[in-house]
């Protein structure tokens, strides 16, 4: 019988085998995963009894958020205060026991709560743990200029739209405002108050949607930049380039008017194109060169692919052509209408952060610096744990048609389109843009630039939704002041 | 030298020993709880663990009285699974404790009683198999009937006389093993001819544990009394194809409750993906999951998890019965929890050492019951809250809170001493 009893032994003794197996499985293999979780109740709980680290603006004196105490069954659970309100609140985000995390505090999670296991901070938390005590995270220092930031939502105001400002030279993240904004400090316990500060006119009246990094706006002539790189990359032309205007632009037999109709202006060069922001030159361009060289550079510039920035990847969207929802490559002229796609109509959808982009790689003689918002990351003992080194995402075009480009941008702003835009004793290079949305007084507006040319140490791009006017009237004016409160700042 | 010494030491020496190294882990654990959660427990409640080791000691004296010879470690084993469990209720609930120390004091007692009860010769037991037997069924039917049966949580396992009640088949199970290694030592050489005449009794016994099946509305018992025969089935007459037959039977028979009891469809497809569920029905299994993953490799610490949010609401219902075993998981990290089930493994291969050195048949199949039963149900419960089979709510042996799983487990350790100290004494 004793041979029958060992197999019921060794039976048994798999089945034991099985739960740790199991066991180690849920706690070392599967537990990332399920510590992510949405549902995860411990979790969510645990997450308080943590003191998590701050986060300041970038001169690492304005607090954005900080924490509250509460004693709970003897336990001191950390809640989250926002002292600025609704300063950043897209990018910061909030952090909350029933609606999880949203922005910065659920991307930089780990560095937050010190589970980041870096050997700097990791033998303190473990410590720490050991000890009883609780868990102190990291601080996060962010690249943005919290006086400019509130420049940029002021002169927002009631508008449905948002402003991007980027340092064109390292890619930090100076002015990153969406309006309406909403105080994540509701979030917690009067959430419902934050959604009765939707706008009804933005095409999404959510007041926590980030319209900087995932709006939808339709560029307009900004895209004439992106456009007259292509036309410059492709070695057909220089600014130099002379087109002959006749008002509009013949498109499988119809016309397309320029945006201005009243009069043709006849042989103009590339330069004078730009800087008058003449429609059919850059239809002619579309439709010479096709869709492809065109979608190349916009990959270059960063189109088609999200903008790598710190906040959630669900916060961020490709731009880019759109087909149903969905991005589209177009790779001949008969799924698209190059055309309409040189001077920014079309099916374009792009964010304010990806043209801020475009115009800060213009600037900065072609190179595009990955962006960012986070400076550093700070250990409870002061310690810097990381810092965002600059580093550069690539060639989007040669340093001499970039200088060439920028020419034709800084007579937008001296004595074209973008007039609004200057600012006495500053060289500034910009694009307007007007999309039509076939709603009379339903315009989107924008307007890019960079200041000061030669050694640019700002980019902007402001989009604006529902306006009566076109981008000289309406972005210019506020990209003027945030440039200027940008400006002001020491470098 | 170490191994030397303990070589020279008796067995209830050895046994002496292995119990002060569970009182100083019992003093450890309760500290610990007590050092974590002092705002909330009073420092009375720290004399608990020596109580606890108290009561240890005065089991050991019974077993120095009455089994000399029996295995040195399943005691200090059974201890330690006792005292991880206290202490877990007891940072849980301290009142909870109290109560488990009391069903201690009451299985000590029972465990005592039994070793004095049968210390001569046990296996007279033997000749009342079918009295047993019938006490069995008795038992087992005792929740089913009105008046005095209840149902708690969906499963009919109860029996209730005023405000006490208990879990007749946890001691059904016991008498069960008995019946069945006194019938099947009588009966194997015939069965394991495997004459169609002979599957009679298997038969009958499968419809047996499809009608506790029904009856319980619960998987996890019939799971378990059909396996501990299977189990002692084969260990009786070396026939695999019984088992396999009579996993066939047990298959189609779990098919059919499958299609007339919701709640086992429920727990089925709970265990086939909680996801959807997870807010609901599956909430349970799935924050349970999450307080595993919680510990990781090295835990929260004893006394230290999180099982209640901001406003003190427990998060897991049935934490310290179906799901201590996430709440221990939980706090002791991967480290300690293997550790303990190490702990099981190693009572496991004890009891079934003690089969094999048995020189009898019916010491060997009881011996092979007892074990089995406590290795399956630890599989059951276990496995069910790790996701590796559906869920069901049995007590997790020696460690759940609980009186009727702690006195029916003294009851199993006391059996296994009996079949050791015969085993092993000198002839």
């Amino acid at each position: 019988m004793n041979a029958a009893i060992s197999r019921v032994a060794v039976f048994a003794l798999v089945l034991m085998g099985a739960l740790i197996v199991a066991t180690t499985y849920w706690q070392a293999w599967a537990a990332p995963g399920l510590n992510d979780r949405k549902e995860n109740a411990i979790q969510r709980v645990a997450q308080f009894t943590i003191e998590r680290g701050r986060i300041y603006a970038s001169d690492g004196r304005t607090v954005l958020a900080e924490n509250r105490t509460q004693r709970v069954s003897g336990k001191t659970l950390y809640f989250r205060r926002y002292p600025q309100r609704g300063l950043a609140a897209h990018v910061v985000g909030y952090s909350t026991q029933v609606r999880f995390r949203t922005g910065l505090e659920q991307s930089l999670n780990d560095f937050l709560t010190g589970a980041n296991a870096n050997l700097a901070t990791v033998l303190d938390t473990t410590l720490d743990k050991l000890k009883g005590t609780h868990v102190t995270g990291n601080d996060v220092v962010l690249t943005l200029d919290a006086r400019a930031q509130r420049v940029a939502l002021n002169a927002l105001g009631p508008r449905c739209g948002a402003a991007v400002a980027l340092d064109p030279q390292s890619g930090a993240v100076l002015v990153m405002a969406s309006s309406p904004t909403y105080d994540p400090n509701l979030a917690e316990e009067h959430f419902n108050r934050i959604n009765r500060r939707a706008r009804a006119q933005c095409v999404r009246p959510d007041p926590l949607f980030n319209r900087a990094t995932a709006g939808a706006f339709v560029p307009g002539s900004t895209f004439k930049v992106v456009t007259a790189s292509a036309a410059l990359e492709s070695g057909h032309w220089n600014m130099r380039s002379t087109f002959v205007d006749p008002g509009y632009c013949e498109e499988y037999g119809k016309r397309v008017n320029n945006f201005d109709t009243s009069s043709p202006f006849g042989t103009v060069t590339l330069h004078q194109a730009v800087q008058y922001s003449i429609n059919s030159v850059f239809c002619n361009i579309g439709k010479t060169l096709g869709p492809a060289p065109i979608v190349e550079q916009m990959k270059d510039f960063g189109f088609y692919s999200l903008p790598p920035l710190e906040t959630p990847a669900g916060e961020r969207r490709i731009s880019g052509l759109y087909k149903k929802g969905r991005p589209f490559e177009p790779t001949d002229s008969t799924q698209v209408d190059p055309g309409r796609l040189a001077f920014g109509q079309a099916e374009l959808q792009v964010t304010p952060m990806q043209m801020a982009m475009a115009v800060a790689a213009i600037g900065n003689r072609g190179v595009l610096m990955r962006p960012h918002v986070v400076d550093r990351v700070v250990s409870p003992a002061g310690k810097t744990v990381t810092r965002t080194k600059k580093e550069a995402l690539g060639n989007v075009m040669s340093a001499p048609n970039a200088s060439e480009l920028t020419a034709a941008m800084e007579d937008v702003v001296r004595a074209g389109t973008g007039t609004n835009a200057q600012i006495p004793g500053v060289r500034i290079a910009g694009k307007t843009g007007t999309a039509e949305t076939g709603v009379e007084g339903r315009n989107m507006t924008a307007f890019v630039c960079f200041a000061p040319v030669g050694a640019p140490r700002v980019a902007i791009a402001v989009m604006l939704e529902n306006q009566t006017g076109v981008g000289g009237t309406t972005a210019a004016p506020i990209a003027k002041q945030v440039l200027e409160a940008l400006l002001r700042r020491g470098p | 030298m170490g191994a030397f010494a303990l070589r020279t030491l008796s067995a209830r020496n050895l046994e002496l020993l292995n119990l002060l190294v569970v009182g100083i882990l019992t003093g450890l654990g309760f500290a610990s709880v007590y050092i974590a959660r002092s705002e909330v427990v009073s420092p009375q409640s720290l004399t608990y663990a020596a109580f606890f080791l108290g009561l240890y000691l005065i089991a050991h004296v019974v077993a120095r009285l009455t089994v000399p010879h029996a295995d040195p470690y399943l005691l200090p084993l059974a201890g330690f699974l006792t005292a991880v469990g206290v202490t877990e209720i007891y940072r849980l609930n301290p009142d909870d404790a109290f109560r488990q120390g009391l069903w201690v004091v009451i299985g000590v007692a029972l465990f005592a009683a039994t070793l004095y009860a049968l210390r001569v010769d046990f296996r007279r037991l033997e000749s009342y198999k079918y009295v047993i037997g019938l006490g069995a069924l008795v038992l087992l039917v005792m929740p089913a009937v009105p008046g005095i049966g209840r149902e708690i949580n969906g499963a009919r396992l109860w029996v209730g006389i005023g405000p006490l009640q208990f879990q007749p088949g946890e001691f059904a199970k016991i008498l069960m093993i008995v019946f069945l290694a006194g019938y099947l030592r009588e009966k194997r050489e015939v069965l394991a001819q495997g004459r169609l005449k002979d599957f009679g009794p298997l038969l009958l016994i499968w419809g047996g544990a499809m009608a506790v099946l029904v009856q319980t509305n619960d998987l996890g018992s019939g799971l378990l009394y059909f396996g501990i025969f299977l189990g002692m089935l084969y260990a009786a007459t070396s026939r695999f194809v019984f088992v396999a037959g009579g996993m066939g039977l047990f298959l189609a028979g779990s098919a059919f409750v499958y299609q007339v009891v919701p709640r086992v469809q429920e727990r089925v497809s709970n265990w086939l993906d909680p996801w959807p569920h997870a807010s609901d029905t599956a909430y349970q299994l799935v924050q349970s999951l999450f307080a595993i993953a919680f510990g990781g490799f090295a835990g929260t610490g004893l006394g230290r998890g999180t099982f209640t949010d901001a406003d003190g609401h427990v998060l897991i219902p049935y934490l310290n019965t179906d799901f201590i075993y996430a709440a221990l998981a939980h706090e002791l990290g991967l480290v300690g929890i293997a550790a303990v089930l190490l702990v099981y493994m190693l009572f496991v291969s004890r009891g079934f050492r003690i089969a094999m050195l048995s020189q009898d048949g019916f010491s060997k199949l009881l011996a092979v019951g007892l074990t089995f039963s406590f290795a399956l149900q630890t599989f059951i419960i276990v496995g069910g809250v790790l996701r590796l089979i559906p869920l069901t709510g049995i007590t997790l042996p020696f460690v759940s809170y609980g009186g009727s799983s702690l006195l029916a487990n003294f009851v199993l350790l006391a059996g296994l001493l009996l079949v050791s100290n015969r085993a092993n004494a000198p002839r």
